[in-house]
């Protein structure tokens, strides 16, 4: 039985559709990322899967449960854990007070000391929460949703705003939580989060899927798996598409605000060939990168958008 | 119940949060009493006092105001008719007594104390000349606790806090869940709605003994306020006030997102009831025609509901008619609020 099956989700907001005929299944124990950019319906997805919000259509299974307001959703709830993306917990309450109170909502549970040993905030038990960092806050937060020894674990961008280090360490807390079996459903912007973290990741754009599989699928679907950036100096006008798209391995040419991208199977043949095309022409290089293609790329490649600016 | 209940830490959770609020401490304990204590000596019972006049200069100004001097309720002073005039607008003098014949006594008769003044000067003039009172009388003076103003307004106080308390403790913690998403965050645990509404309610019944207490003891040591009827009756009359203040509390933060925008509903539903419901003066000043709804409202039943049981030892009997409208106040809005609640 999957974890989470869900069939032609659709949420409209007026006449805007936040999600528009979703299809997902995820299997119990694995991780599963939803990547996209700010509204692509990430949230509202993931909103609709934790029974907080009401699809106009489409039919949800959690657990293979259904939400229902009653007895039935409470006993679902027992069994999940949940973070939402702007929840901000009480300023006043420690953080040990913090995770007693939501521990006391459910019927088994971690203790107190067994959760804060697990994010780590063991040091901070009788910190106020106003006092606590970012990175902190967010681990309280993700405290919270573990304190209930939870199946499954939503985490809508548990890592967003964070700063590398406090990044790191939440990913810590999701593999130890998926070392015990557990299931975990998050959404990010971050490829390397989804990259690092999930088995399985749905890239969402405007309320759909358009993309589906393991981050290794998805960016061996760029038929390369590498990306060649240059810019060029000068107002030297380069050679053009057709001439680059012969070079000796590139699969596809991608212009972006003075930057030209190359994705490449192989770059110790298409590098030396585009450096000779350049002299060729008299152009000078003003940059020029290289790297492992990424779910950016993908992301890239299938919306002509990057994530950020998207 | 155990510490671990869910109720037990919603409830906990609501008066740790309250208590590391200094200012919310300040509000709902402090700001009674110094209200109380600056009331209490404004409107203190001064006994007859002195009543400053005035005669103007001319023909046997001292001996007028010799023979008025005389008299314990009034000080006279002679001024020259220009400084006396002066005084007099500027309300330093309650009257003035212009000599001549006949005597004129010039004041304003729209002012209660310059009409009293009327009253003493014209008595002690006309005694001083020989005047024969035909009836006997005696001053009997009654000063005792429970006709004062103090004995008035301690009981309107704890009222007026109580709402204060109920609304505000209530409301401003709803809206604040609400607008931290930190409502919608608990909707998704397995916590009934039923607890988290208890949370309140069982908070606000802990902070309600303190609150009384508090009041009522500074009313007793500083001003000899005491309670006549019973503290039984007159602790279930402060818990179903404050019940019924948490509901209409609840009611208001029913729907509102910010703080702002409930502050604004808090406000609306406070403000008529502080001047109307007979916290610092009674509302029978008000027009006849407004009395029916003054008494609906429910800050005014509790308000005759406290005065009767702390003044005139009234029992339970007696007070059940107010009680029941405080109490329907409270269901409706909590039933009411309940209904329309908005979780997320």
């Amino acid at each position: 039985m999957p974890a989470i099956a869900c069939r032609g989700l659709v949420k409209r907001y007026g006449t805007l559709a936040a999600v528009d005929g979703l299809d997902l299944t995820i299997a119990a124990g694995e991780c599963f990322g939803l990547l996209g950019p700010n509204g692509a319906g990430k949230t509202t997805t993931i909103e609709i899967l934790e029974g907080l919000t009401l699809p106009d259509a489409g039919d949800v299974q959690v657990l293979g449960m259904h939400w229902d307001d009653g007895a039935g959703g409470r006993a679902l709830r027992e069994r999940l854990g949940i973070q939402l993306q702007e929840t901000q917990l009480a300023d006043k309450l420690t953080v040990r007070e913090t995770v007693a109170l939501f521990r006391s909502l459910y019927k088994q549970s971690h203790t107190v000391d067994e959760v804060l040993d697990l994010v780590e905030l063991q040091e901070k038990r009788d910190t106020w929460v106003n006092k606590l960092s970012g990175g902190q806050k967010q681990r309280l937060s993700v405290a919270c949703a573990l304190v209930s020894r939870p199946e499954l674990l939503f985490l809508d961008e548990p890592t967003t705003g964070l700063d590398p280090q406090s990044r790191r360490q939440l990913w810590d807390i999701i593999t130890k939580f998926r070392a015990g079996g557990g299931t975990v459903l998050l959404t990010t912007h971050y490829m390397e989060e989804a990259e690092r973290l999930c088995d399985h990741v749905a890239i969402m754009d405007h309320g759909k899927t358009i993309a589906l599989g393991t981050p290794r699928e998805l960016i061996a679907g760029l038929g390369a798996e590498h990306v060649v950036e240059f810019a060029l100096a000068g107002t030297g006008v380069g050679p053009d598409d057709a001439a680059l798209s012969g070079l000796p391995g590139v699969q596809r040419v991608r212009r972006d605000d003075g930057r030209i991208a190359l994705t490449v199977r192989e770059v110790h043949r298409a590098l030396p060939a585009l450096l000779a095309l350049l002299q060729a022409g008299g152009a000078e290089l003003s940059l020029l990168t290289t790297h492992h293609a990424t779910l950016e790329d993908v992301f890239v490649a299938l919306t002509g958008r990057h994530l950020r600016d998207a | 119940m155990t510490r671990d209940s869910a109720l037990v830490q919603l409830s906990l959770a609501r008066m740790r949060e309250f208590v590391r609020e200094p200012e919310a401490i300040f509000w709902v304990f402090g700001f009674p009493i110094v209200m109380a204590f600056a009331l209490g000596i404004a409107f203190r019972n001064r006994g007859p006092g002195e009543l400053r006049v005035a005669v103007v200069r001319g023909e046997g100004d001292s001996a007028l105001a010799a023979t008025l001097d005389r008299s314990p309720r009034l000080a006279a002073t002679v001024l020259d008719s220009a400084a006396a005039r002066l005084q007099l607008r500027t309300g330093r003098v309650a009257l003035l007594v212009v000599p001549g014949d006949p005597l004129v006594y010039r004041y304003d008769s729209t002012r209660t104390e310059s009409r009293l003044a009327r009253l003493e000067v014209d008595g002690e003039l006309q005694q001083a000349r020989g005047r024969n009172d035909v009836v006997a009388v005696r001053d009997e003076r009654v000063t005792e606790p429970g006709s004062r103003y103090i004995d008035f307004l301690i009981p309107g106080l704890l009222g007026m806090n109580l709402l204060g308390s109920g609304i505000w403790g209530v409301g401003f913690a709803v809206v604040q869940a609400r607008q931290k998403r930190l409502l919608k965050r608990f909707m998704a645990t397995p916590m009934t709605k039923t607890d988290y509404l208890l949370a309140f309610i069982l908070s606000r019944l802990c902070f309600l003994f303190i609150e009384v207490v508090a009041l009522i003891g500074f009313g007793w040591l500083v001003f000899g306020v005491g309670v006549r009827g019973s503290w039984l009756l007159l602790a279930g009359v402060t818990m179903l006030g404050s019940l019924s203040f948490a509901g209409l509390g609840l009611l208001v933060a029913s729907r509102a997102r910010t703080i702002e925008g409930v502050s604004g509903l808090m406000n609306l539903v406070m403000l008529p009831m502080w001047i109307l419901s007979g916290t610092f003066f009674s509302y029978a000043r008000f027009p006849d025609a407004m009395i029916p709804f003054v008494k609906a409202l429910p800050l005014t039943d509790l308000n005759d509901a406290l005065r009767a049981v702390m003044i005139d030892g009234a029992s339970l009997a007696q007070i059940a008619a107010p009680l029941a409208i405080v109490a329907l106040w409270g269901a409706v809005s909590f039933v009411l609020a309940l209904k329309i609640f908005r979780w997320r």
